[in-house]
C-alpha cells in the first residue's frame, strides 16, 4: 500500500512538472505589444497550466485503466461491484469548484487590470457622449486621468474596409498610425453589418456595431506594423477585411499627422 | 403509470408494410423511426462532410483560389447547420433516444407514436429544402448564426429558405422533446422507479426540458428576422432602429443551450456503454442525475458567453463568465464517474470502448478550452477565432460524434442480430482519433497567433499549420471508409449475434436481437439494477 502511495506521489508530481514546464517554456502567443498583453499572457499562462495537469492526468488515469483493467483471454466474470464513494464524490465536486472560483476571480483581477471593470467614457471633445449610449469596450485607464493626452480616433467599418478618422487633424487615414506608449482612445461604428476590430498583438477585440457605437481604449508599447482584422463574418470579402496598424515614435508620428493634416483628405 | 397498448395502435402496425420497406414508410414503430433518423442523419453527416472538405481543401492555401468567396461563405453555412440541425441533434436524441428510452422504461413504444413519425418526417424534406436553397440564388451565406444585419442584406431566398428549414427542424426537435418527457415520465412499467432507470432516461430527460424551453425562443427569433427580411420590419436592422444586440440574445438563448441538446444525450449513452464493457457498476449514480440536472439548469444561464465582444455591460459579463465556468463542476463530476467505472473493472478493448475513451479525452480537452473561453478576458483575444472552432469541434465531434459511433458498434447487435467487424473497427476508430487530433488541435495555436473564422484567405504565415490541419480533415473522410465497408459486410455477412452479445444488464438487451415489434413477447422485465455488475452475472451467452 505505501509502495502504491509513493508511485502516485511520484506520477503528480511528474505531471505537475511537466505542466509547469510546457506552461512556462512553450510560447503559444504572438508578440507583446500593448499593456494589455503583457496582462492577458499571465492569465493564460495559468490557465495552460491548470488545464495541462488536469488533461495529462485525466488522460493518463484513461489509458492507465484500459491498460490495467484490460480483460485477460482467461479471465471470466464482472469487475468489482462498486456503485460509489461518497467522500471521493465529495472531494471531486469541491476541489473543481474552487479551482473555478479562483480561476474566476483571478480572471476578474486581470480584467480589472484591464480596465474592463471601469465605467464607460468616451473622452471626446468633439462628441457630446452624455447624451449617447456606449455599449462596450475596455477602458484601460481611469476617467481621472488627463483626458487631453488621449490620442482620439474615430473608426467607421465597412464591407469591406476601416476607415481611420483623426478629428484634431480633420482627416482620415486608411491606416491606423498611433504613437508608442500613449493611451488611445476609439469610438467605433459600423456602416453597414456588424464588423470586428482585432489586434493580435494586443489581445484585444471589439466588435464595430451598426447603430451602436462601441469604445475601445488601448495603449500600444511597441514600435512596429501590426495588421488589424476583421473578426465578424462580414460577408464575401471578410476574410479579406484588414488593416494595419502602425506604432511608431512619438516625432515620426507627430510628421505623419502633420504630413496628412495639411493635405486635409487622404484616403 | 400504466404500459399503455393502445390496441387500436396495434391493428395500424399490423398494416405497416414489412422487411426493409417499412424505413421508407409513416412507421409509427420507435425502434423503425429510431433507424430512419439514423441513417437519414448520417447521410446528411456525408452531405455536411463534404462540405468540411471543401473548405479544408479552400483552406489548404491562402489565397481564395478553390471556390468563389460567396460560396465559400454558403459552404460553412450549411455545413454548421447540417451538422447540427441534421447530424448530430437528430441522431444524438432522436435516433437513440426513440430506440432505446421505450426499452428502458419498460414500455412497448413511445407515448406519442404519431407525434414520434411526424417529427421524423419533419427533418427529410427541410433537410433537402436546405441542400436545394443553393440552386435557387444560392445557400444562405450569413454562417449558422444569421447574425443580422448581414443575414438581411445577403440574398433573400437563400436565407429564408435557411430559417424555415431551421423552423421544421425546431419543430421537430420540439415534438420529440415533449414526447420523450412524457414517456419517461408516464409510461414507466408499474415498479421501476425514476432512481432506477438507466442513465440514459436521464440524460435525455434533461435535454428534453432545454429542448421545450429553449426552441420556442429560436423559433420566435427567426420569424422575426424573416418578418425583417421578407416585410422590411425593424426588429433587427438598424436602419429602421432595430437592435442587432437583441438577436444575439435571443438566438444564443436556444443556441447555447443547444450546445448541451447535443452533449447531454452523449452524456448519457456513455454512461450506458462503459459499465456494459467494463464489467463495473456505473460509478456514483446518483450524483450523476443531479450532475445532469445541474447542466440543465446552469446551461440556461450562459449564453451572452458567446458575446463578450458584442455590445453587452461588464457586470453582465461577469456573472455569465462565473456561470459559465461553474458548468465544469458538473461536468467534471461526470468524467471522473466514468474514470472510476473503469477502474478496476474487466475491460473489454473494442471499439465501442475505444470510441468511449476517445470521447473522454477529447471532450476533457474541449472543456478545459471551454473554461478558458468563459473567462472575459481571454475570451475577448480569442473569441471568432479558429481557437474557438478548434473548441466547439472538441465538443461536438470529438465528444459527441465519437459517442455516436460508440453508440452504433454498442447497439449495432441489438438492432440488427449481426456483430461489427472488430478489426476494421479499430481501425476506423484509429484513423479518426488520429485525424481529428491533427485537424483540430493545431487550430488552437491559429486561433491564437491571429487568423479568425470564417475566412477563405488567411496570412501566408499560417500555411503551413492550415495545410497539417486539411491533412487531418482529409484521414477524418478517410476513416469513414472502414465505417461503411463495416456497416455493410455485416449486415450481409456479419457474425450472428445472439440476443445479448456483451452480457449487459440494461433492459434492451433482454429481449431478442432484433426485438419483436411490441418489444418483449410477455410482459417487459422489472429491471431495477440496470448496472448491476458483478452482483448477479449474467447467465445468458
Amino acid at each position: 500500500m505505501l509502495n502504491k502511495n509513493i508511485y502516485l506521489i511520484l506520477i503528480i508530481s511528474l505531471v505537475f512538472a511537466i505542466s509547469f514546464w510546457i506552461g512556462f517554456n512553450i510560447n503559444l502567443l504572438p508578440a507583446e505589444a500593448s499593456i494589455n498583453a503583457p496582462i492577458y499572457d499571465e492569465l493564460f499562462k495559468i490557465l495552460f497550466i491548470i488545464g495541462l495537469i488536469i488533461f495529462i492526468g485525466m488522460t493518463l488515469a484513461v489509458v492507465y485503466s484500459l491498460f490495467k483493467f484490460r480483460k485477460r483471454n482467461d479471465q471470466i466474470g464482472d469487475g468489482i461491484a462498486l456503485e460509489g464513494n461518497l467522500s471521493l464524490e465529495i472531494v471531486w465536486t469541491i476541489i473543481p469548484s474552487i479551482i473555478v472560483l479562483l480561476i474566476g476571480l483571478y480572471s476578474y483581477n486581470i480584467y480589472d487590470r484591464m480596465g474592463g471593470m471601469k465605467e464607460l467614457n468616451h473622452n471626446h471633445e468633439m462628441m457630446s457622449s452624455s447624451t449617447e449610449k456606449i455599449w462596450a469596450g475596455i477602458s484601460q485607464t481611469s476617467d481621472n486621468e488627463i483626458s487631453k493626452n488621449n490620442l482620439s480616433i474615430e473608426v467607421s467599418a465597412m464591407q469591406f474596409a476601416f476607415l481611420f478618422n483623426y478629428p484634431k487633424g480633420k482627416f482620415i487615414s486608411g491606416e491606423l498610425h498611433v504613437p508608442v506608449d500613449q493611451k488611445v482612445s476609439m469610438k467605433m461604428e459600423s456602416k453597414d453589418v456588424i464588423h470586428a476590430f482585432w489586434v493580435p498583438e494586443f489581445r484585444i477585440k471589439q466588435d464595430i456595431i451598426p447603430g451602436q457605437p462601441t469604445v475601445l481604449n488601448f495603449t500600444p508599447t511597441k514600435v512596429g506594423k501590426y495588421p488589424i482584422i476583421c473578426a465578424e463574418l462580414c460577408g464575401p470579402y471578410h476574410g479579406g477585411m484588414r488593416a494595419s496598424i502602425i506604432v511608431e515614435e512619438e516625432s515620426d508620428y507627430n510628421d505623419w499627422f502633420n504630413n496628412n493634416k495639411k493635405t486635409e483628405v487622404n484616403l | 403509470m400504466t404500459i399503455s397498448i393502445d390496441p387500436q395502435q396495434t391493428n395500424n402496425e399490423s398494416l405497416q408494410p414489412k422487411g426493409w420497406l417499412r424505413y421508407f414508410s409513416f412507421s409509427l414503430d420507435h425502434k423503425v423511426i429510431g433507424i430512419q433518423y439514423l441513417v437519414c442523419g448520417f447521410l446528411f453527416y456525408l452531405i455536411g462532410g463534404t462540405l468540411a472538405s471543401a473548405i479544408r481543401i479552400e483552406l489548404a492555401s491562402p489565397m481564395s483560389d478553390f471556390m468563389p468567396r460567396d460560396v465559400y461563405n454558403q459552404v460553412l453555412t450549411l455545413h454548421g447547420t447540417i451538422m447540427i440541425f441534421l447530424w448530430i441533434v437528430p441522431v444524438v436524441n432522436g435516433a437513440f433516444g426513440n430506440y432505446l428510452i421505450p426499452f428502458y422504461v419498460g414500455a412497448r413504444d413511445m407515448a406519442f407514436p404519431r407525434l414520434n413519425a411526424v417529427a421524423f418526417w419533419l427533418i427529410p424534406p427541410s433537410g433537402l429544402m436546405l441542400v436545394a436553397s443553393y440552386f435557387v440564388e444560392g445557400a444562405a451565406q450569413a454562417g449558422w448564426t444569421a447574425y443580422p444585419p448581414l443575414s438581411i442584406t445577403t440574398p433573400q431566398s437563400g436565407q429564408i429558405i435557411w430559417i424555415l428549414s431551421v423552423l421544421l427542424l425546431g419543430g421537430s426537435s420540439i415534438f420529440g422533446g415533449i414526447n420523450f418527457i412524457a414517456t419517461i415520465i408516464k409510461l414507466r412499467r408499474p415498479g421501476l422507479k425514476l432512481m432506477q432507470l438507466p442513465m440514459y432516461c436521464w440524460a435525455m430527460l434533461g435535454t428534453s426540458l432545454l429542448v421545450v424551453l429553449s426552441t420556442p425562443v429560436l423559433a420566435g427569433t427567426l420569424i422575426l428576422l424573416s418578418f425583417d427580411i421578407i416585410a422590411n420590419t425593424g426588429f433587427f436592422n438598424p436602419i429602421l432602429g432595430g437592435n442587432v444586440v437583441v438577436y444575439q440574445h435571443l438566438f444564443w438563448f436556444y443556441s447555447h443551450p443547444a450546445v448541451y441538446i447535443m452533449v447531454l444525450p452523449a452524456f448519457g449513452l456513455v454512461s450506458e456503454i462503459l459499465p456494459v464493457h467494463s464489467r463495473k457498476p456505473l460509478f456514483g449514480y446518483t450524483t450523476m442525475v443531479f450532475s445532469i440536472m445541474g447542466i440543465v439548469v446552469l446551461g440556461l444561464v450562459v449564453w451572452a458567453h458567446h458575446m463578450f465582444t458584442s455590445g453587452t455591460p461588464p457586470w453582465m459579463r461577469l456573472f455569465f463568465t462565473i456561470a459559465t465556468a461553474f458548468i465544469a463542476v458538473p461536468t467534471g463530476i461526470k468524467f471522473f464517474n466514468w474514470v472510476a467505472t473503469l477502474w478496476g473493472g474487466k475491460i473489454s478493448i473494442n471499439s465501442a470502448m475505444l470510441f468511449s475513451c476517445g470521447f473522454i479525452i477529447n471532450f476533457v480537452f474541449g472543456g478545459i478550452t471551454g473554461v478558458a473561453l468563459a473567462q472575459v478576458p481571454f475570451d475577448i483575444h480569442v473569441h471568432d477565432t479558429y481557437f474557438v472552432v478548434a473548441h466547439f469541434h472538441y465538443i461536438v465531434y470529438g465528444g459527441t460524434v465519437f459517442i455516436i459511433f460508440s453508440s452504433i458498434y454498442h447497439w449495432f447487435p441489438k438492432v440488427t442480430g449481426k456483430m461489427l467487424n472488430e478489426k476494421l473497427g479499430i481501425l476506423h476508430f484509429v484513423i479518426t482519433f488520429i485525424g481529428f487530433n491533427l485537424c483540430f488541435a493545431p487550430q488552437h495555436w491559429l486561433g491564437l497567433n491571429g487568423m479568425p473564422r470564417r475566412v477563405a484567405e488567411y496570412d501566408p504565415q499560417f500555411q503551413f499549420v492550415n495545410q497539417i490541419s486539411s491533412l487531418g480533415a482529409l484521414l477524418m473522410a478517410i476513416s469513414t471508409i472502414p465505417f461503411l465497408i463495416n456497416i455493410f459486410l455485416s449486415v450481409r455477412i456479419g457474425k450472428d449475434s445472439g440476443d445479448n452479445p456483451w452480457n449487459a444488464l440494461t433492459p434492451e438487451w433482454l429481449t431478442s436481437s432484433p426485438p419483436p415489434v411490441e418489444n418483449w413477447e410477455g410482459e417487459a422485465p422489472l429491471v431495477e439494477e440496470p448496472y448491476g455488475y458483478g452482483k448477479q452475472f449474467s447467465e445468458q451467452k
